[in-house]
């Protein structure tokens, strides 16, 4: 195909506001899928993200529209995934902005937006679901075209839900997105926007050529990892996967490679033939490290080979989720996993649960820090107990925050930001009833329960997003938590030099209601170094006999030990200390604030 | 088949009136039965044993002196000999009669179920005495020649004060009772009392807490020996019936809802009085193989303030367990034998948890 017949776009929008609607409604009306096969919202495939209503693998379909090619490549939605989003977003000319026309513009958008119109993306703004009641088409376009310095009747009004406009939409991208421009005859260069695992054909990259032309079974490199393989097959999404035998410069489709790892064909990269390689990468590759980290342990200690593969499983597909062995004394076997972000972390619990059926322990999340050692050198920490005692210095990674919020709930965000060590940015007016608010915020303070803080106090309406913003010095401590004397590993904790006694209280007075009283003396105690900053005792008990035991109640009697003996065994030893499961369960809970 | 059981515990249900605390198998308002009862004892007596003398025999309820006396004394005539036969009474149902025919029948110990002096107590247990009773009873029983007689005491009663208890001790210890078992009040889940009684008994747990403590130190200290957990004794005085028990004998057991050990046995009779009398048994097994049986014997004998002797019970124990019970100072592996301290002992059912393998 003629790469002026060519249009890539994608299409940028917030939760709910319409996209996977949108994107099936254009492909009933490209003829691209049947109304027979029309599943609702063919493109997001995972059973989670349906639920959850987010899209996390992006995907590409092919379609035509009056003698064009249309490529619809879709971004993932949320903050976590802004890595993956930008490299979608280069993998195309043009971008559907997709606002709801009952709610406005939200954080996120903006967000993404911004990303495309960084990445010089044509923006076609859509005022979407003007069959609503409450829709203000004007009201929207208005906010739409301030942001984006265009004329609001340049804004589309639509119902991807009835339909009404979508063919206007198709028009549009025809019209005002421009064509790519690669160099057919270069030696040919692809972006990798993102990959998928297929258990029988191995690692699948979704890719964006360049420039040239890629052909079936040549053999071909990755720029920035240096990984060699033969292309097996080429293809496009029609919405299934078609096999072509070429892919030129301009079009969008899939690379069957064969690799069986995952994170040997990083999102970002660019593939090149061997035979005629490549001088210039794309520009933009990121090696995405992890930002949060937290244990994963089984609550089932038997279950720790099941979560191992289950993890496995979850990698192949999930180049960005770290994992490791971990030991903990207090949690047993299990493993220090790092992730993007907080919906990162949710997606791959809920997967492991869900998918693989395992009841899992989760330690509070912490973020990654940096710490000059007492005798030099930095090292990076990802889990609180490897928090050196003795530190120089410590930095911790910030976010730049974006939050818009209805103008009368802009104290409350401000409140929310001080409590939270935030460094106010800029405050501007989308329209006379709201407010753009950007904010500077250690991550550790967004990781606990800001999301959900920020929801309560501002009644539901502030929509939030962060970039991350590279690594401050803090002044951070390790709080360590001490049963019977003996450090509690999966309890320790890193916090603001401030916070440390009011988190050491809190996990002190909660351990004490948890831990049921034993034949001798409990201290439980929170301390930072060798500094004991709070303390209380679970008092040694008196008495534990059975009051009298004869000749028609043995049975009995040996059975209520054998059960005592047995609850003892479930016990998590801390030193001579027995402490149940639900103790840490409980504990872990109010370091994760009150997540629902 | 194992040396035949040198114990034998005779079960005699009839009560005036079913006491909220307990659960034991009683009949109430089945006066008529007492006859036909004691046949059908007897009837499973000859079955079960070849009328040889035994070391103990006791007859435990209900309330066997609430049992019409002529046809308790054709029981009592009717049993082996033996070196101890006790019988467990209630103090208002003892006369001078009763005392002297249970005598005469060859009786030679009485427990006496006071549970408590204090009359606002004793409705709290539902108990049919009043505090006088005991101590005639007391005496009634001494007149008739008995020398060897147990007192039973409860604490932890809901709304018993410190003083209330020390006010127990100071009348128990006043009779001067060779023995006395003070068992604290279990308020069994789903049972009437508990209904009644279960918010009351939980706000108190708290101050009740050392009232063990204080009665293992009262009567210490009056000079009873606490050779059992829940049992204190004059020198020379241990109930031999339970010792049985706690030794980890075998031990024959008749009537409705009796429980017998015999080698790899343990059986139950039917708790329903009506099929036991027409001589149904309908008796559930259970099964002890030997490392049940020396787990047993490791928790029984634990009660007792003597040396277990370990011999074959090595086994039995979870010698992680042992070890921090002994660095907990909780109890004592002299290789030969194990003990409990004293702070052990308060902490019994917690340490066996923790020794038992």
């Amino acid at each position: 195909m003629d790469q002026a017949r060519i249009r890539n776009f994608s299409i940028i929008a917030h939760i709910d506001h319409g996209k996977s609607t949108l994107a099936d409604r254009i492909l009933e009306l490209t003829e691209a899928v049947s109304a027979r096969e029309m599943r609702e919202q063919v493109l997001d495939t995972m059973e989670l993200e349906r639920e959850r209503g987010i899209t996390i693998k992006a995907q590409a379909v092919r379609v035509t529209w009056k003698g064009h090619e249309l490529n619809l490549i879709d971004t993932p939605g949320h903050v976590d995934f802004t890595y993956e989003v930008s490299r979608s977003l280069q993998a195309c000319e043009g971008a559907l902005l997709v606002v709801d026309a009952a709610q406005g513009i939200e954080a996120q958008t903006l967000a993404n937006a911004y990303l495309a119109i960084e990445n010089g993306l044509e923006i076609v703004p859509v005022a979407n679901k003007i069959d609503l009641p409450a829709a203000d088409p004007d009201g929207t376009a208005v906010e739409v075209a301030e942001l984006l310095g265009d004329d609001p009747a340049h804004v589309l009004r639509i119902s991807a839900k009835t339909g009404d406009g979508v063919a206007d939409v198709l028009d549009a991208i025809v019209e005002r997105v421009p064509p790519p421009e690669g160099d057919p005859d270069a030696p040919a260069r692809a972006l990798v926007f993102d990959s998928s695992y297929d258990q029988y054909r191995g690692v699948v990259a979704f890719v964006r050529v360049v420039d040239g032309t890629f052909s079936t079974r040549e053999g071909l490199r990755t720029m920035a990892t240096d990984t060699r393989f033969d292309a097996e097959e080429l293809g496009v999404f029609s919405p299934a996967m078609a096999p072509v035998e070429q892919l030129a410069a301009g079009e969008v489709g899939y690379v069957v490679t064969g690799l069986k790892d995952v994170s040997r064909l990083r999102v970002g990269d660019t593939l090149t033939t061997v035979r005629r390689p490549a001088e210039e990468a794309v520009p933009g590759y990121k090696d995405v490290k992890p930002m949060v980290f937290a244990g994963l342990f089984p609550t089932d200690s038997d279950d720790y080979p099941e979560l191992r593969d289950a993890l496995e499983r979850l990698k192949l597909n999930d180049a960005a989720l770290l994992y490791e062995p971990e030991t903990s004394q207090a949690l047993g076997f299990g493993f220090r996993c790092g992730f993007l972000g907080l919906l990162h972390m949710e997606i791959v619990r809920e997967r492991l649960e869900r998918e693989f059926d395992l009841d899992l322990l989760v330690t509070a999340p912490n973020v990654a820090y940096r710490v000059m050692k007492k005798n030099g050198g930095w090292i990076e920490v990802h889990n609180p107990a490897g928090f050196p005692r003795e530190i120089e210095e410590v930095e911790e990674p910030y976010v730049a925050a974006s939050i818009i919020v209805p103008k009368e709930h802009v104290g409350a965000v401000m409140e929310l930001n001080n409590d939270r060590r935030g460094t106010f940015g800029k405050l501007e007016y989308l329209s006379p009833e709201r407010v753009h608010l950007t904010y500077e915020l250690p991550l550790a303070e967004i990781v606990l329960d800001y999301y959900d803080q920020l929801k309560s106090r501002t009644r539901g309406y502030a929509s939030f997003d962060y970039d991350l913003a590279g690594f401050k010095p803090g002044h951070l401590v390790r709080v360590d938590v001490l049963v019977g004397g003996e450090p509690v590993d999966a309890l320790s904790l890193i916090v603001h030099r401030d916070f440390a006694y009011d988190r050491g209280r809190l996990l002190v007075d909660k351990l004490r209601e948890e831990i049921p009283r034993q034949m001798f003396d409990i201290a439980i105690q929170a301390a930072v170094g060798s500094r004991v900053i709070a303390r209380e005792t679970v008092k040694a008990k008196r008495k534990d006999v059975l009051a009298k035991c004869y000749g028609g109640d043995i049975s009995r009697k040996r059975k209520l030990l054998e059960k005592q003996k047995a609850g003892k065994k479930r016990m998590k030893q801390v030193g001579a200390v027995e402490v149940p499961q639900e103790a840490f369960l409980a504990v872990l809970n109010i370091g994760q604030g009150q997540r629902s | 088949m194992s040396a035949p059981a040198r114990h034998l515990y005779v079960h005699l249900p009839f009560c005036a009136h079913r006491c909220g605390y307990c659960d034991f198998v009683t009949a109430t308002g089945r006066d008529h039965l007492h006859g036909a009862y004691v046949d059908a004892l007897l009837r499973e007596l000859r079955e079960e044993h070849d009328g040889s003398s035994l070391d103990t025999i006791f007859l435990g309820g209900g309330t066997p002196t609430y049992t019409a006396l002529p046809e308790l004394l054709r029981l009592l005539r009717a049993l082996p000999s033996a070196r101890e036969l006790t019988v467990e009474a209630n103090p208002e149902t003892v006369t001078p009669e009763l005392a002297r025919e249970l005598r005469g029948a060859g009786v030679d110990r009485v427990s006496l179920g006071a549970q408590t002096f204090q009359p606002h107590l004793l409705r709290v247990l539902e108990r049919q005495a009043a505090p006088t009773d005991v101590r005639r009873a007391f005496a009634h029983l001494r007149d008739a020649g008995f020398d060897n007689l147990s007192l039973d005491l409860i604490y932890g009663i809901p709304g018993q004060t410190p003083a209330d208890l020390a006010a127990d001790l100071a009348h128990a210890i006043a009779l001067g009772p060779e023995h006395i078992s003070a068992y604290e009040l279990e308020a069994k889940p789903g049972t009437r009392f508990t209904v009644a009684h279960g918010v009351e008994l939980e706000r108190q747990a708290e101050q009740m807490e050392d009232y063990f403590e204080r009665v293992v130190a009262v009567l210490t200290e009056a000079g009873y020996r606490w050779y059992e957990t829940a049992n204190f004794c004059r020198k020379g005085k241990r109930a031999e019936h339970n010792l049985g028990y706690w030794l980890g004998h075998d031990y024959l057991g008749i009537g409705v809802g009796a429980v017998s050990t015999l080698g790899q046995e343990r059986r139950r009779n039917t708790p329903k009085l009506a099929r036991y009398v027409e001589g149904h048994y309908d008796r559930e097994i259970e099964l002890l193989d030997d490392e049940t049986r020396a787990r047993e014997r490791v928790l029984l004998g634990l009660r007792l303030d003597e040396p277990l002797a370990l011999g074959d019970l090595r086994s039995a124990l979870d010698v992680e367990g042992l070890a921090r019970a002994e660095q907990l100072g909780l109890a004592v592996d002299r290789g030969e034998t194990l003990t409990l301290t004293r702070r052990g002992r308060f902490l019994g059912g917690a340490v066996t948890a923790e020794i038992l393998a």
